[in-house]
């Protein structure tokens, strides 16, 4: 099938994101005390275990990074056009993936696992007269016979589910002892024993361990999900399952896009600020004290109105409602970008102003190296520890402040799916009676698997490279 | 003391004046008054007279910074930026959206936003204090990892499912208290009593594990030792004396944010349906009400500024040594 790939700005970002991590990572593994302190991180179980569930975290939001468009069948009594025309829906890899979720909608609430809508209807009987009834799902195990029981259909599907983790588990096994098997004597075998027994180089032992948790979890999803709705389905009937995966992306954009975009000028005006001095201290201090000055919320609230004012009185800058989404997520970015930056430009700042007066720099300057190489070359190596413990340390407040910011309207475009707006719609659901309890389960369960697993190896990250620490 | 006092407001003014350029641009040099007049009277009414005559109501039918067709230094002073934002220095916020006079919603909001706001942030301080001077207690034990383990997990809860979850537990299930509502008086205490309990839950994994943190690189200094060596009881040095010497960086973080309490909390008032200043700020976000969101945001400025001067005043009571001057 011929579709057209879309490129959204955040896609873009993200890819650039990747290829700068990327890059990050060739250097580190160049560069002596970095690589020792990623050694240093890689020895904690709980960091490494927290990198495998990111890992997967962002394979779907990478998956869902990749947007296309689907061609339009051509209209009928029309001859197939050279051009063709496409459907002004933007898909994901991960919507295509996740096809039987995203299609199968029921009409409303229907609980995990449900054969039944939540809810009574009124149903005209065939022999006349009306009943109220909770009338069966449209997919939701549909398969199954009112007289079949669903624990034992369950049952039947999992069953080959250990088998698969065990084999991929096993496999990965394999591919970390394989290259220590050549340098140490006793083979692959002993190698294997090694990170079994937790005493390899690396806490590879947790990786073993939460790889299995998740191939598991991921093997029952794939054997459950196209036949029943596991987390039960919302208000309009869509599978929170995929409203919780679609999630992840922009939970994901906001936690890396926002630091990636303030970056820039964090790390230009706070060593600027910190090596020359003089008015372009003063002018670099006045503006984050102005900018810190106001209340972040209150900031980011101001900016949003604004944006959005502008976004609704110029409706021909956008041609699909993906685009406008996606423009607003990244204005959201860059609008958390402007209130966040002026920590990491104060840190930086204070850091230039020690290294400026150590003797390398004071050489390099007695050399005659000029003002922009000595930055570069001195200044800038020395402080991105710091840069890299405020990215890491700054990413799962920035998940938790998009689902505030969504509730209380500021967020996330309503039609971007996003934990913010998952909890929004889920709120009043608690209230009900019976009570409908899972959106919000599912929302809270994969926002704290997320944000946890990022304060996890945040904690590592930071207690490794963080010289003066040892906190 | 007095003439530092009187330096550091001086200092505040190009802040403030900073802040107020800066709201002012985002308000009026994104989008033009046209635009926003057209936003809020929808797409129906759009004619050029409609806006005309909201501009003309509001006093939005003004140049922004220089008005050439006034004499003198009216050509300054009657303009947008004099009128909508250099005005706030008065503390003459204007109207708000449905007329009423937004200084004097602020003076009657602020109360309620201060008796949900003062309770969470004492008791909140106090619980976090104690729960971390007992971790540093049996530091390097297993009690130590587990309780800084648990704190991390409550971090990484969102404070809407705290909110959720205890409205629910507390308000629905065991129908304990109200689930939102307030009234002054006796009755108070019924309304308060959640949103106070749950903002104290809501804080006290990251308050315990910063204050942890504090206590823990103050415990490796050399008068603890010598506080040990003289016999005192581990609990008499980490109430005694490392508490108070850590009291400089618990100020730095917790002064500042005192004057702001006033501001209330968005979420809290929000869920709690409390008449502060929080469910006012929210109030006017989503009826797109910019002068109310002006206010805030030069308010909560000058509470800042206020707050930022306060702690260094706070330090001179905490630390003899220091002298502002």
């Amino acid at each position: 099938m011929n579709v057209q790939p879309v490129l959204l700005l955040t896609d873009l970002l993200v890819f650039a994101l990747i290829l700068v991590a990327l890059a990050l990572a060739v250097r580190a593994r160049n560069h002596a005390p970095s690589r020792d302190a990623w050694r240093r991180v890689g020895r904690r179980p709980a960091a490494m275990g927290a990198a495998v569930i990111l890992l997967v975290f962002a394979v779907i939001g990478f998956l869902d990074s990749l947007h296309y468009r689907e061609p339009l069948p051509p209209a009928p009594g029309e001859a197939a056009a050279a051009q063709p025309r496409y459907s002004a829906e933007v898909l994901s890899v991960l919507d295509a993936l996740l096809a039987p979720l995203r299609l199968q909608t029921e009409k409303t609430y229907s609980a995990p696992f449900a054969r039944q809508l939540f809810q009574r209807e009124t149903i005209e009987q065939p022999g006349g007269g009306q009943a109220r009834i909770h009338p069966r799902l449209v997919y939701g195990a549909r398969h199954l016979q009112p007289e079949d029981s669903l624990l034992a259909d369950i049952a039947r599907r999992l069953a080959w589910t250990p088998l698969v983790a065990l084999a991929a588990s096993g496999l990965l096994l394999l591919a970390l002892a394989a290259p220590g098997a050549r340098r140490h004597p006793g083979g692959l075998r002993a190698a294997m024993r090694r990170i079994l027994s937790g005493r390899g180089t690396l806490a590879w032992r947790a990786v073993l361990v939460v790889a299995f948790l998740l191939a598991l979890l991921i093997a029952a999803g794939i054997a459950l999900a196209p036949h029943y709705h596991i987390l039960g389905t919302d208000k309009v009937g869509q599978d929170v399952l995929y409203l919780s995966l679609k999630s992840v992306r922009t939970g994901l954009v906001i936690g890396t896009l926002t630091t990636l975009i303030m970056l820039p000028f964090a790390i230009s005006l706070g060593i600027a600020a910190g090596y020359m001095g003089g008015w372009v201290d003063d002018a670099v201090q006045y503006l984050y004290t102005v900018l810190n000055a106001i209340p972040s919320v209150l900031l980011i609230a101001a900016s949003v109105l604004m944006m959005q004012v502008a976004i609704d009185t110029h409706p021909q800058w956008f041609d699909t409602a993906a685009q406008r989404a996606d423009a607003r997520l990244l204005a959201l970015c860059a609008i958390l970008g402007i209130t966040s930056w002026t920590g990491l430009c104060r840190l930086l700042r204070g850091e230039t102003l020690k290294l400026r007066e150590l003797d390398y720099v004071q050489a390099a300057r007695a050399f005659g190296a000029s003002t922009a190489a000595i930055l570069q070359r001195h200044i800038l190596p020395n402080v991105m520890h710091i840069v890299l413990i405020n990215v890491v340390l700054d990413f799962s407040g920035l998940v938790l402040a998009e689902a505030v910011l969504s509730y209380v309207g500021i967020g996330v475009d309503p039609g971007t799916i996003s934990f913010g707006s998952m909890i929004n719609m889920a709120r009043t659901e608690l209230a009900r009676e019976p009570i409908v309890w899972w959106s919000l389960t599912s929302a809270f369960i994969f926002m704290f698997v997320l944000v946890l697993s990022a304060n996890l190896l945040a904690d590592a990250v930071r207690d490794a490279f963080d010289p003066g620490g040892g906190r | 003391m007095s003439a530092y006092i009187l330096r550091r407001l001086l200092y505040a003014l190009p802040i403030l004046f900073g802040v107020n350029l800066f709201t002012f641009l985002l308000f009026f040099g994104l989008n033009s008054p046209d635009d926003i007049a057209r936003m809020q009277l929808g797409a129906k009414y759009t004619t050029t007279e409609a806006i005309e005559r909201w501009k003309a109501e509001r006093g939005y039918d003004k140049p922004m910074f220089w008005n050439p067709a006034r004499a003198g230094m009216e050509k300054l002073g009657d303009t947008l930026f004099v009128d909508k934002s250099l005005r706030m220095f008065t503390f003459d916020f204007g109207r708000a959206g449905d007329g009423h006079d937004i200084a004097r919603e602020i003076r009657s909001r602020m109360w309620p936003s201060l008796a949900v706001a003062l309770p969470t942030f004492v008791l909140g301080l106090f619980a976090a204090i104690v729960f971390a001077l007992l971790l540093v207690f049996f530091r390097a034990t297993v009690l130590d990892f587990w309780g800084v383990a648990l704190c991390v997990a409550m971090m990484s809860i969102s404070s809407m499912f705290y909110i959720i979850g205890g409205q629910w537990l507390v308000s629905k299930t065991w129908a304990l208290v109200p689930v939102s509502g307030y009234a002054g008086g006796i009755d108070m205490a019924r309304f308060l009593g959640l949103p106070v309990l749950i903002g104290v839950v809501a804080g006290l994994g990251a308050g315990t594990r910063w204050y942890r943190t504090i206590f823990l690189e103050e415990i490796s200094r050399d008068y603890v030792r010598t506080a040990r060596a003289k016999g005192l009881s581990e609990l008499a040095v980490l109430f005694r004396h490392v508490l108070r010497n850590a009291l400089i960086p618990i100020l730095t973080g917790v002064v500042v944010v005192i004057p702001s309490l006033f501001l209330g909390s968005l979420l809290m008032e929000s869920f709690f349906a409390i008449p502060g200043l929080g469910s006012y700020t929210i109030d006017a976000i989503r009826s797109q009400d910019f002068a109310v969101v002006r206010a805030m945001v030069f308010i909560g400025s000058v509470l800042y500024i206020v707050g930022l001067i306060l702690t260094d005043l706070s330090y001179t009571l905490a630390d003899p040594r220091i002298r502002l001057g």
